[in-house]
């Protein structure tokens, strides 16, 4: 084994993986890539993997649950079991039913559900490869998801991390630097109106490391966010062309 | 007074459409003085209203719309029907029948039964409510052959073409009944399957292709080319 | 919305039974012939071994790790394989979440009866210590979206993710394991494909799709070796078949078995 140094940046400000302290991992979106589901996205950011995929608004069942004034938003994050280093066991953890929680949080603020009393809707986040970030991820693509439904949204909420490694605040931890590093500070929001719609962190930092971080990671968010808006402007772009040329495209209900 | 986007410009979730004196339309709304779109879809404008044509989206009823749905239950007073909605649909025993009807669980079984499909219309809807409707008017009742295709329920018009252009090219171009529902189904019925089979492929071409120009020529061409095959 | 959407039984049926007269199938597929198949290997970096499956729009992933651990009490000097599978929600608007119900497990016991009874690992090769460390090796059967036929396309990607899967090379020191660096494939001496058919009327079809296989009643799966042995079957719900049908999907499952070993693993070799 070569004697590698333990830091996790270097004191050119290069991380293990090559990254600078601001820059995000490499980051693919697909729009719509299951068939059954309503809506649906698949992610890759970094090395994680992951399928969001939404149902709804539809009958609730058991039917007691539904509310009278509006949908009924639920959430389930959940990995699989060759998701991570060591295999996870199947059942749910106690970190994926709170993670599950905060999500449907973060993101139910941002649905119309009004306009659909007594429906359900349900979001599913399936992890397929875990390396850091994943409830930032699920929550990226589960907006896309809903937006890929149909679902009538206020905005994207979209999410990102900052966090601290060898005492320097950088953003986007991957898996080693959250284990290893000092601190990880999840952050989602509302673009339109840079509102916080998901804050977590764990960790040791000074007030002025923190609101450091939380300002890198808003920057990473809306970085992010403008991958959304690609990754549904090439899933629409044809529709849009064919509309602004002359003729046919578009015809309302007669 | 600025209309922000361009008319039929891609919007998504959130992006600012207008600001000032704009009425919030479908798939808009309004807050702090200005509007926002609420789905992905083309941006317009017709006079003070701003709305967005959704690319993808569901069926939600509308009173007077033709619906193609499926009967999932039998409940005291009427049917439970699917009609691929958020919401499930009641037919009540009275919509269904002119003379007054004691509604005995077999004997609307033997009418419609779980399983069984029909031509409805929407007759009531709000959100507080289950969706309505109605089999009592010409053309609607219960179906017992046919194929059912579905399509994206926002591609419907485009599916009927402008005053019933496209779905009347198709209908005598396969020599198929073709009953268009407002809510994505559509049922295909003729004499022979092939004729059926055709039609369904063209459907789904339509839905594929349409926001493509020169759709209704390639339907044309298709429909001759494969009805001229199948009538050999 | 709805997932029931569909056709009644009883047209379906007709339609079906209609086309199969002819020969013909809904979607317009040969009596005998598969849908689209794609597969993709090694997408799950951190597992050791992982195969996406698509089967027309049946889409399935299913990962491989390999682990230590205690060996079966009455097979001490054998590794472990243990299958299992999980219809996750997202899957099929059918699928709920919660512990394994009949459906999954069923799946996931008929992919581990042909893997295993085809003897397709070697589990001989991976015994550590007898009676003490075993490698277990994990087949996680992820469903991503239902189509139809679930026990062909997990079968595919469980086999092929076994294929593909490396572990690192071991080596045995004074009762303790030693990892190099190298990597080397899973022991395996046998390939299993699995091959489904419905019977509608009295025709075999093979790769029933959802449609299909929401109007027949009667289903059998036979999983078949490399050698064109039966290692493997399952007649699935409540219809019957009758002995000669049970030959000719014999018959039916070597020959496509035999087609889908040379598509896959032609192509990886």
């Amino acid at each position: 084994m070569s004697k590698k140094s333990e830091k996790l940046i270097n004191k050119e400000g290069v991380r293990t993986d090559g990254r600078k302290f601001d820059e995000l991992r490499p980051i693919r979106i697909e729009i719509g890539t299951l068939e059954r589901a309503d809506g649906s996205a698949y992610i890759e950011w970094g090395k994680n993997k992951i399928l969001a995929a939404v149902y709804g608004p539809r009958e609730v069942h058991p039917r007691h649950l539904a509310l009278p004034d509006r949908a009924l938003f639920r959430c389930r994050y959940h990995m699989a079991p060759f998701s991570t280093e060591e295999r996870k066991n199947p059942a749910p953890s106690r970190r994926e039913i709170e993670l599950s929680k905060v999500i449907r949080d973060s993101v139910e603020p941002a649905v119309f559900t009004e306009l659909f009393p007594r429906t359900g809707i349900d979001v599913f986040i399936e992890v397929l490869q875990s390396d850091g970030g994943t409830r930032c991820a699920g929550i990226t693509a589960t907006s896309l998801a809903l937006a890929d439904a149909g679902i009538p949204l206020r905005d994207l909420i979209v999410a990102c991390a900052a966090g601290k490694i060898d005492g320097q605040i950088v953003l986007d931890l991957d898996e080693p630097e959250d284990q290893k590093g000092q601190a990880d500070l999840p952050v989602a929001i509302s673009p339109r109106t840079g509102e916080i719609t998901l804050l977590q962190m764990d960790g040791i930092m000074s007030s002025d490391e923190y609101e450091k971080a939380l300002n890198l990671a808003m920057d990473g968010c809306r970085q992010v966010h403008s991958m959304q808006r690609e990754a549904l402007k090439k899933k629409y772009a044809t529709e849009e062309e064919g509309a602004k040329g002359e003729g046919e495209g578009e015809v309302k209900n007669e | 007074m600025p209309f922000i986007v361009e008319k039929r410009q891609l919007v998504m979730p959130g992006d600012i459409l207008a600001e000032g004196d704009f009425n919030p339309g479908e798939n808009t709304y309004r807050e702090g003085g200005k509007i926002y779109s609420s789905l992905t879809g083309l941006a317009n404008m017709a006079g003070k209203n701003v709305y967005v044509v959704a690319l993808k989206g569901f069926y939600m009823p509308v009173v007077g719309d033709l619906v193609i749905g499926k009967v999932i239950d039998l409940r005291l007073g009427g049917w439970v029907v699917d009609i691929n909605a958020p919401y499930a649909a009641i037919l009540p025993t009275s919509e269904a029948f002119d003379r007054s009807f004691n509604s005995r669980r077999d004997e609307m079984a033997s009418y419609l039964d779980v399983g069984d499909l029909v031509v409805a219309k929407v007759i009531v809807f709000d959100r507080t409510r289950d969706p309505q409707l109605t089999i009592k008017e010409g053309g609607l009742g219960k179906v017992s052959n046919g194929r059912l295709v579905r399509v994206t329920p926002t591609k419907i018009p485009r599916v009927i073409g402008r005053k019933g252009s496209m779905i009347n090219l198709l209908t005598r171009g396969t020599d198929t009944r073709i009953t268009v529902g407002q809510n994505g189904v559509i049922l295909v019925s003729g004499e022979r399957p092939e004729m059926e089979a055709l039609a369904v492929k063209v459907l789904q071409m339509i839905e594929r292709e349409a926001h493509m120009l020169g759709l209704t020529d390639r339907v044309e061409e298709l429909l001759k080319k494969e009805k001229g095959l199948k009538d050999e | 919305m709805s997932d029931s959407y569909d056709v009644p039984i009883s047209i379906k049926m007709k339609h079906i039974g209609e086309l199969i007269v002819q020969d013909k199938r809904l979607d317009g597929r040969g009596l005998l012939d598969y849908r689209d198949i794609k597969v993709e290997t090694g997408i799950i970096g951190k597992a050791n071994g992982s195969a996406l499956v698509s089967l027309g729009n049946t889409k399935i992933l299913t990962g491989v790790k390999i682990e230590t651990g205690p060996p079966f009490p009455d097979t001490p000097e054998e590794g472990v394989l243990t299958v299992s599978a999980e219809l996750v929600p997202l899957a099929s608007p059918t699928f709920e979440a919660g512990p394994p119900n009949e459906e999954s497990i069923e799946l996931a016991r008929v992919v581990d009866r042909g893997i295993r009874e085809s003897k397709a690992i070697d589990v001989r090769k991976l015994c550590l210590i007898p009676g003490k460390m075993v490698f277990v090796v994990y087949v996680d059967i992820y469903v991503l979206d239902h189509d139809g036929n679930l026990f062909d396309t997990a079968a595919l990607a469980s086999m092929l993710a076994l294929t593909t899967a490396k572990m690192r090379e071991f080596e045995l020191k004074d009762g303790e394991v030693f990892y190099k660096d190298d990597l080397v494939s899973l022991p395996l001496q046998n390939h299993v494909f699995e091959v489904t058919m419905a019977k509608i009327g009295d025709k075999l079809v093979v790769d029933p799709s959802l449609e299909e296989e929401s109007a027949v009643d009667a289903q059998i799966t036979i999983a078949v070796d490399d050698e064109g042995n039966i290692c493997a079957t399952q007649k699935s719900k409540t219809g019957s078949f009758m002995p000669k049908e049970v030959i000719e999907a014999v018959k039916i499952a070597q020959n496509k078995a035999a087609e889908l070993r040379e598509k896959v693993l032609g192509g990886l070799s």
